[in-house]
């Protein structure tokens, strides 16, 4: 995760209980307080939006307010279909986000293009930006989209002091 | 129903390559250069009437000489009649003229079947692509364009 790319507190203290611990604690403030942007084109957001109401309900798990600004949010849900015309932006809003970030891909058309394997959508945004969970289904059940969740949080909980800064989506440096 | 056909041969014998008929369906391949003409001709004749350019598309046929065939689809509302036409277009010279003159409707499909097949309707207004987007390299419904195709709007994969 983080080889030879050890920042200079981590040089001086190495690995020791202090650093430990204060990862513990920083991972465990963000997990728990996601600040969603849910990035949504197609039939996804409907059942992105059944998650976020109160049956099954995302205000539990801390990821209840979704902020519409990338400069805002740490955790850019894609939801639905990314089409050719789409992907710039979509690379641009990551870009925009600041660290720390992570990428949820809602859904199997953001996690591989779904059934429209042609000409004009994005085969899975992972082509484009690091994605963290994919959660597929067509649409996922709102259970599915809290597993992802979960097992999103569980990624961050074991994350180190130095994973972050990480740079940005290599596709918006090609020059147009 | 043979009325159609049995019309378009009859004043047009030299640019009707084939007829056939089929449970009711009537088409005719004609040659390319002479379809303004000849649509004309059956929007016009009085037995005839055909004033409802339904469809306009075209078809691919990979390794066959000529390659593409664009495809008209007349009904005639007076008469409730059908008619096909067909029209061969060689990828060498990969032109046709365009109906917009008769019908303005076709204008779209044209642009249509120009976006996707790149066959140039000559005459036609505004002949650019429509549904898909500016930067798209390539005619993606021809057979030979691959289906995983990376464009240069989307980068090289990571």
């Amino acid at each position: 995760m983080s080889a030879g790319q050890e920042e200079g507190i981590e040089k001086v203290l190495g690995n020791s209980v202090l650093l430990t611990q204060l990862d513990a604690i920083v991972d465990w403030g963000r997990k728990y307080s996601f600040f969603l942007y849910p990035f949504v084109t197609a039939c996804c957001g409907m059942e992105f939006m059944s998650v976020a109401g109160p049956r099954y309900d995302l205000d539990r798990f801390g990821a209840a307010l979704p902020r519409f600004s990338p400069r805002q949010a740490d955790l850019l849900m894609v939801v639905g279909t990314i089409s050719h015309k789409q992907a710039p932006i979509l690379v641009k809003v990551y870009n925009q986000m600041t660290e720390p970030k992570w990428v949820f891909s809602f859904g199997v058309c953001a996690t591989s293009g779904g059934f429209y394997d042609n000409y004009a959508t994005v085969q899975g945004i992972d082509t484009l930006i690091p994605v963290d969970v994919y959660v597929p289904g067509c649409p996922p059940r709102p259970e599915m989209v809290i597993d992802g969740l979960l097992k999103l949080q569980e990624k961050v909980a074991k994350e180190k002091w130095s994973d972050w800064p990480r740079g940005e989506a290599l596709v918006s440096k090609k020059g147009r | 129903m043979n009325v159609t056909l049995k019309k378009l041969k009859d004043s047009f014998p030299d640019s009707i390559i084939d007829t056939h008929s089929f449970r009711g369906d009537d088409t005719a391949i004609v040659k390319k250069e002479h379809i303004v003409k000849i649509c004309e001709f059956l929007r016009d004749d009085d037995d005839l009437l055909y004033n409802f350019m339904m469809d306009l598309t075209a078809v691919d046929y990979l390794g066959r000489e000529p390659r593409f065939e664009v495809v008209y689809h007349f009904y005639s509302l007076k008469h409730n009649r059908r008619v096909r036409i067909k029209a061969p277009v060689p990828e060498s010279n990969c032109t046709i003229d365009s109906i917009v003159s008769l019908w303005i409707g076709a204008d779209w499909f044209e642009r249509e079947v120009y976006d996707l097949y790149g066959i140039v309707f000559k005459g036609h207004p505004n002949l650019k692509r429509i549904l898909l987007y500016e930067g798209f390299e390539g005619h993606p419904l021809r057979k030979d364009y691959p289906v995983k195709e990376r464009q240069p709007l989307i980068g090289p994969k990571n």
